[in-house]
């Protein structure tokens, strides 16, 4: 079986990091090979990041390339976009509807673009509200283990072993919250169709 | 201790406390920074950030010569700044181990240049050590340690961004204890480099590396894998992980230790294939090496610029590419960004009003050379700010646009002090500008002189930036709180308007340390005349609306720090209700 990829995008501060890991240890946890490769430094401060998760029996490169991408989570719409060919045909596409402009958009160097909805769904992307979700869920910045939520009905790993990495990863305080989360997540995609 | 996720970088930590490491210096620099981080939560261990890394290194000599193993973390360019102290200690050798990872960073992710410290293992003559992913960074540090004392070396394990900031499974072991290490014995001929004693010490060197080059051939860090003879590839570090998926059926020649290289092993796996291909990221060095030795290789045709992935070696062998979705190139672009409420941004935003030539500096203002602010010309390495700032008022003016140096607090206490007392000495003008937030902000908020917090958090002085440069013998030194607007545009102008030396410190806490969020701020569209000027201040949580041109404010972003309610002349901001008020729920 070839390892299984899954690429988390977003911008800097929106937390693909932590749900990274929590999917990186989720996948230990199942007694998987696993990598996980993520970029971090000028990134965080709000630019373009991506982490990339890989596990299956043996994994050997930490990084992946445009067409091998199994799951594309994305944490933001253009950065959907700007990793969509990443996806290999077939593969699985979570998009947050929520844009965040950058800032040559905002300052109106850059004109903004438009119809990247159509344009996704076209692509076959299923779309998760992780933002109204995750305010829902208490904790506005749980949106990231809402798309995890989304996420882990499409992988083959016990919603047990998620509750418990959750569980342990997250603040103290936090995990009321980010539990709720993350069954908002589920549930987004046990109800449709979720791309599988 | 059992099967772990951990990171290279933590996995190096974790070697080097198994190794019984009792010292670990540094100075943060990305992707190194974790490493030190993560060894200094280790048990029965002392750490320390070290204001540069020369000076880390000296601390990490004095250790050794002391007779305790010590681990030394840089990132690629800081073993520049530790190149001095590097060269003579490969003369020197140890007494306790002493190994230093060094963290390349090829593709630049977070760096001002693409360095293949390869070049340094071979140009300083130190033993080089490649591990491939986290399991390898353990026991690779645990073997390096066992090198250094064994061949009287200094040992470079050599890191890079995919293998410090990837994560995979590691079998962690137990702490060797060290404390029967040999205690000190003086000897001037192996610990002071004047030339009668140097010039021996060269020839030893030579020995040494020799000693070294013969255990290469025979170690288990190198190993050739045969599989299909058809094509062989030479690679080491993460580039072996990214062939192995790429070419699961080619002969792979590993190397683990990439100087000195085994020149009997790679000539004997170059003769069992049939062509030969080097695959290596960020430079030649493995290639050039091969070549010098007499091998035969077929080009690979991979970039030297930027990281190799495994569709890249597929294409280079000649594989075809998968079917792809289609591209769109023509999304807005999304670089990094100061944070809303960064107490830098006013500072730019008057070196821009004030229409000052700014030598910049490494660090989170570094983003100030970006639109909208715009207001820094140069950029080069830690400290550069300062001379930079002298040099270019030597150069005779800039059609009187005053010289503004900009440098941040951990890096003026990095190397921007010695350039100052450089500026002082020989009579230079100017106005440097400190940006104190008080924290190491860039690398994940270290501790640092100036604000006084170690890495263990010890008991520590904060350095007293205003008394430091009133003592090397600035005359004009003035604090300044950056989130007033005014007062910081004024304070340029008056410093930058007199021809002595000046030193403005810009003291606020970095946007992150500040707990509590103000309340949010909206725009008033009645009172809102598109003049644009809050927009100019590149703050992400102020867009200018594309269809009425007036500006609006996300209230998700704003963290209320009124700096754009300053430069708004119309009074058109004015506060608003709580966040987290994003639609219908």
């Amino acid at each position: 079986m070839p390892a299984t990829t899954v690429m988390l995008c977003g911008v800097g501060g929106q937390g693909t990091i932590l749900a990274a890991d929590l999917l990186a240890k989720v996948a230990a946890a199942a007694g998987m090979a696993v990598k996980l490769s993520e970029v971090h430094g000028m990134a965080q401060r709000g630019g373009s990041v991506d982490t990339i998760v890989r596990f299956g029996d043996e994994v050997h490169s930490p990084v992946t390339d445009p067409g091998d991408v199994d799951h594309l989570v994305a944490f933001e719409i253009i950065e959907a976009m700007r990793r969509v060919h990443y996806v290999k045909l077939g593969g699985r596409l979570l998009v947050n509807p929520r844009a965040i402009q950058p800032l040559p958009v905002l300052t109106g160097d850059v004109r903004a673009v438009h119809g990247l909805e159509a344009a996704l769904e076209h692509e076959g992307a299923i779309f998760v509200d992780a933002d109204v979700l995750a305010c829902r869920a208490g904790s506005p910045k749980s949106a990231n283990v809402v798309l995890m939520g989304a996420l882990s009905v499409g992988l083959e790993f016990d919603k047990s072993a998620w509750i418990d990495v959750i569980a342990s990863r997250v603040p103290p305080k936090t995990v009321e919250a980010n539990l709720r989360a993350f069954e908002l997540g589920r549930e987004v995609c046990l109800k449709g169709e979720c791309g599988l | 201790m059992g099967r772990t996720l951990l990171s290279g970088n933590e996995a190096v930590a974790q070697g080097a406390w198994e190794a019984g490491v009792s010292v670990g210096v540094g100075y943060p620099g990305t992707p190194s920074t974790e490493t030190l981080q993560h060894f200094a939560t280790l048990p029965d261990v002392y750490a320390e950030w070290a204001p540069n890394e020369k000076v880390a290194l000296e601390v990490a000599a004095g250790v050794s010569f002391g007779g305790a193993r010590t681990l030394v973390t840089t990132k690629h360019v800081g073993l520049n700044v530790a190149a001095d102290p590097l060269f003579t200690l490969a003369y020197t050798g140890v007494n306790g181990g002493l190994v230093v990872l060094v963290a390349d960073d090829p593709g630049m992710h977070s760096s001002q240049n693409e360095q293949d410290s390869h070049n340094y293992a071979a140009f300083a003559r130190v033993p080089m050590l490649d591990p491939s992913d986290s399991q390898e960074a353990l026991q690779f540090t645990r073997e390096a340690f066992e090198l250094s004392e064994r061949f009287d070396v200094v040992v470079l394990v050599r890191s890079t961004v995919r293998v410090c900031h990837g994560k995979s499974m590691v079998e962690c072991g137990e702490r060797i204890e060290q404390s029967a290490r040999a205690p000190y014995r003086p000897d001037p001929s192996k610990w002071v480099m004047m030339p009668a004693m140097a010039r021996a010490r060269r020839v030893d060197l030579d020995a040494r590396m020799s000693a070294l080059a013969a255990f290469a051939e025979s170690s288990p860090l190198n190993r050739a894998e045969y599989r299909k003879a058809e094509l062989g590839v030479v690679c080491a570090g993460v580039c072996y992980e990214h062939v192995r998926e790429a070419l699961p059926e080619a002969s792979v020649l590993k190397l683990g230790m990439t100087f000195p290289l085994p020149e009997k092993l790679i000539a004997e796996f170059a003769s069992r294939v049939e062509r030969l291909i080097v695959v290596e990221e960020a430079d030649g060095y493995l290639e050039r090496s091969l070549l010098q030795m007499g091998v035969v290789l077929s080009d690979s045709g991979l970039p030297g610029a930027g990281e190799i992935t495994p569709g890249m070696i597929r294409r280079a062998v000649g594989m075809p590419d998968p079917v792809l979705r289609e591209r769109d190139d023509t999304l807005p672009p999304r670089p990094p960004l100061m944070c809303p409420g960064c107490p830098h941004r006013p500072v730019f935003h008057a070196f821009r009003k004030i229409k000052a030539v700014v030598t910049g500096d490494i660090g989170c203002y570094t983003l100030g050379a970006l639109r909208p602010l715009a207001a820094m010309d140069t950029c080069v390495c830690m400290g550069a700010a300062v001379g930079m700032a002298h040099g270019a008022e030597l150069a005779g003016g800039f059609a009187d646009r005053p010289v503004v140096g900009v440098i941040g607090d951990s890096t003026f206490a990095h190397s921007g002090i010695t350039g100052l007392v450089n500026t002082v000495y020989n009579g230079g003008g100017g106005t440097i500008a400190i940006l104190d937030n008080r924290i190491t902000a860039m690398t994940g908020h270290q501790g640092n002189p100036v604000n006084g917090i170690t890495l263990q958090k010890r008991h520590s002085h904060e350095l007293d930036l205003e008394a430091l440069c009133t003592t090397i013998g600035v005359q004009r030194v003035r604090t300044v709180d950056p989130h007033d607007v005014a007062a910081t545009e004024s304070a340029l102008r008056e410093e930058t308007s007199t021809e002595e030396l000046s030193v403005i410190v810009f003291r606020a806490p970095c946007a992150l340390l500040v707990k509590d969020k103000g309340q949010p701020y909206a725009v008033d569209e009645d009172a809102c005349t598109s003049c644009g000027a809050c927009v100019r201040l590149g703050c992400p949580a102020i867009g200018k609306d594309e269809a009425t041109s007036k500006a609006y404010i996300d209230v998700s972003v704003c963290v209320g720090c009124a700096q754009c309610v300053q430069v708004c002349k119309f009074a058109a901001i004015t506060h608003t209700g709580p966040a987290c008020d994003i639609g219908e729920v």
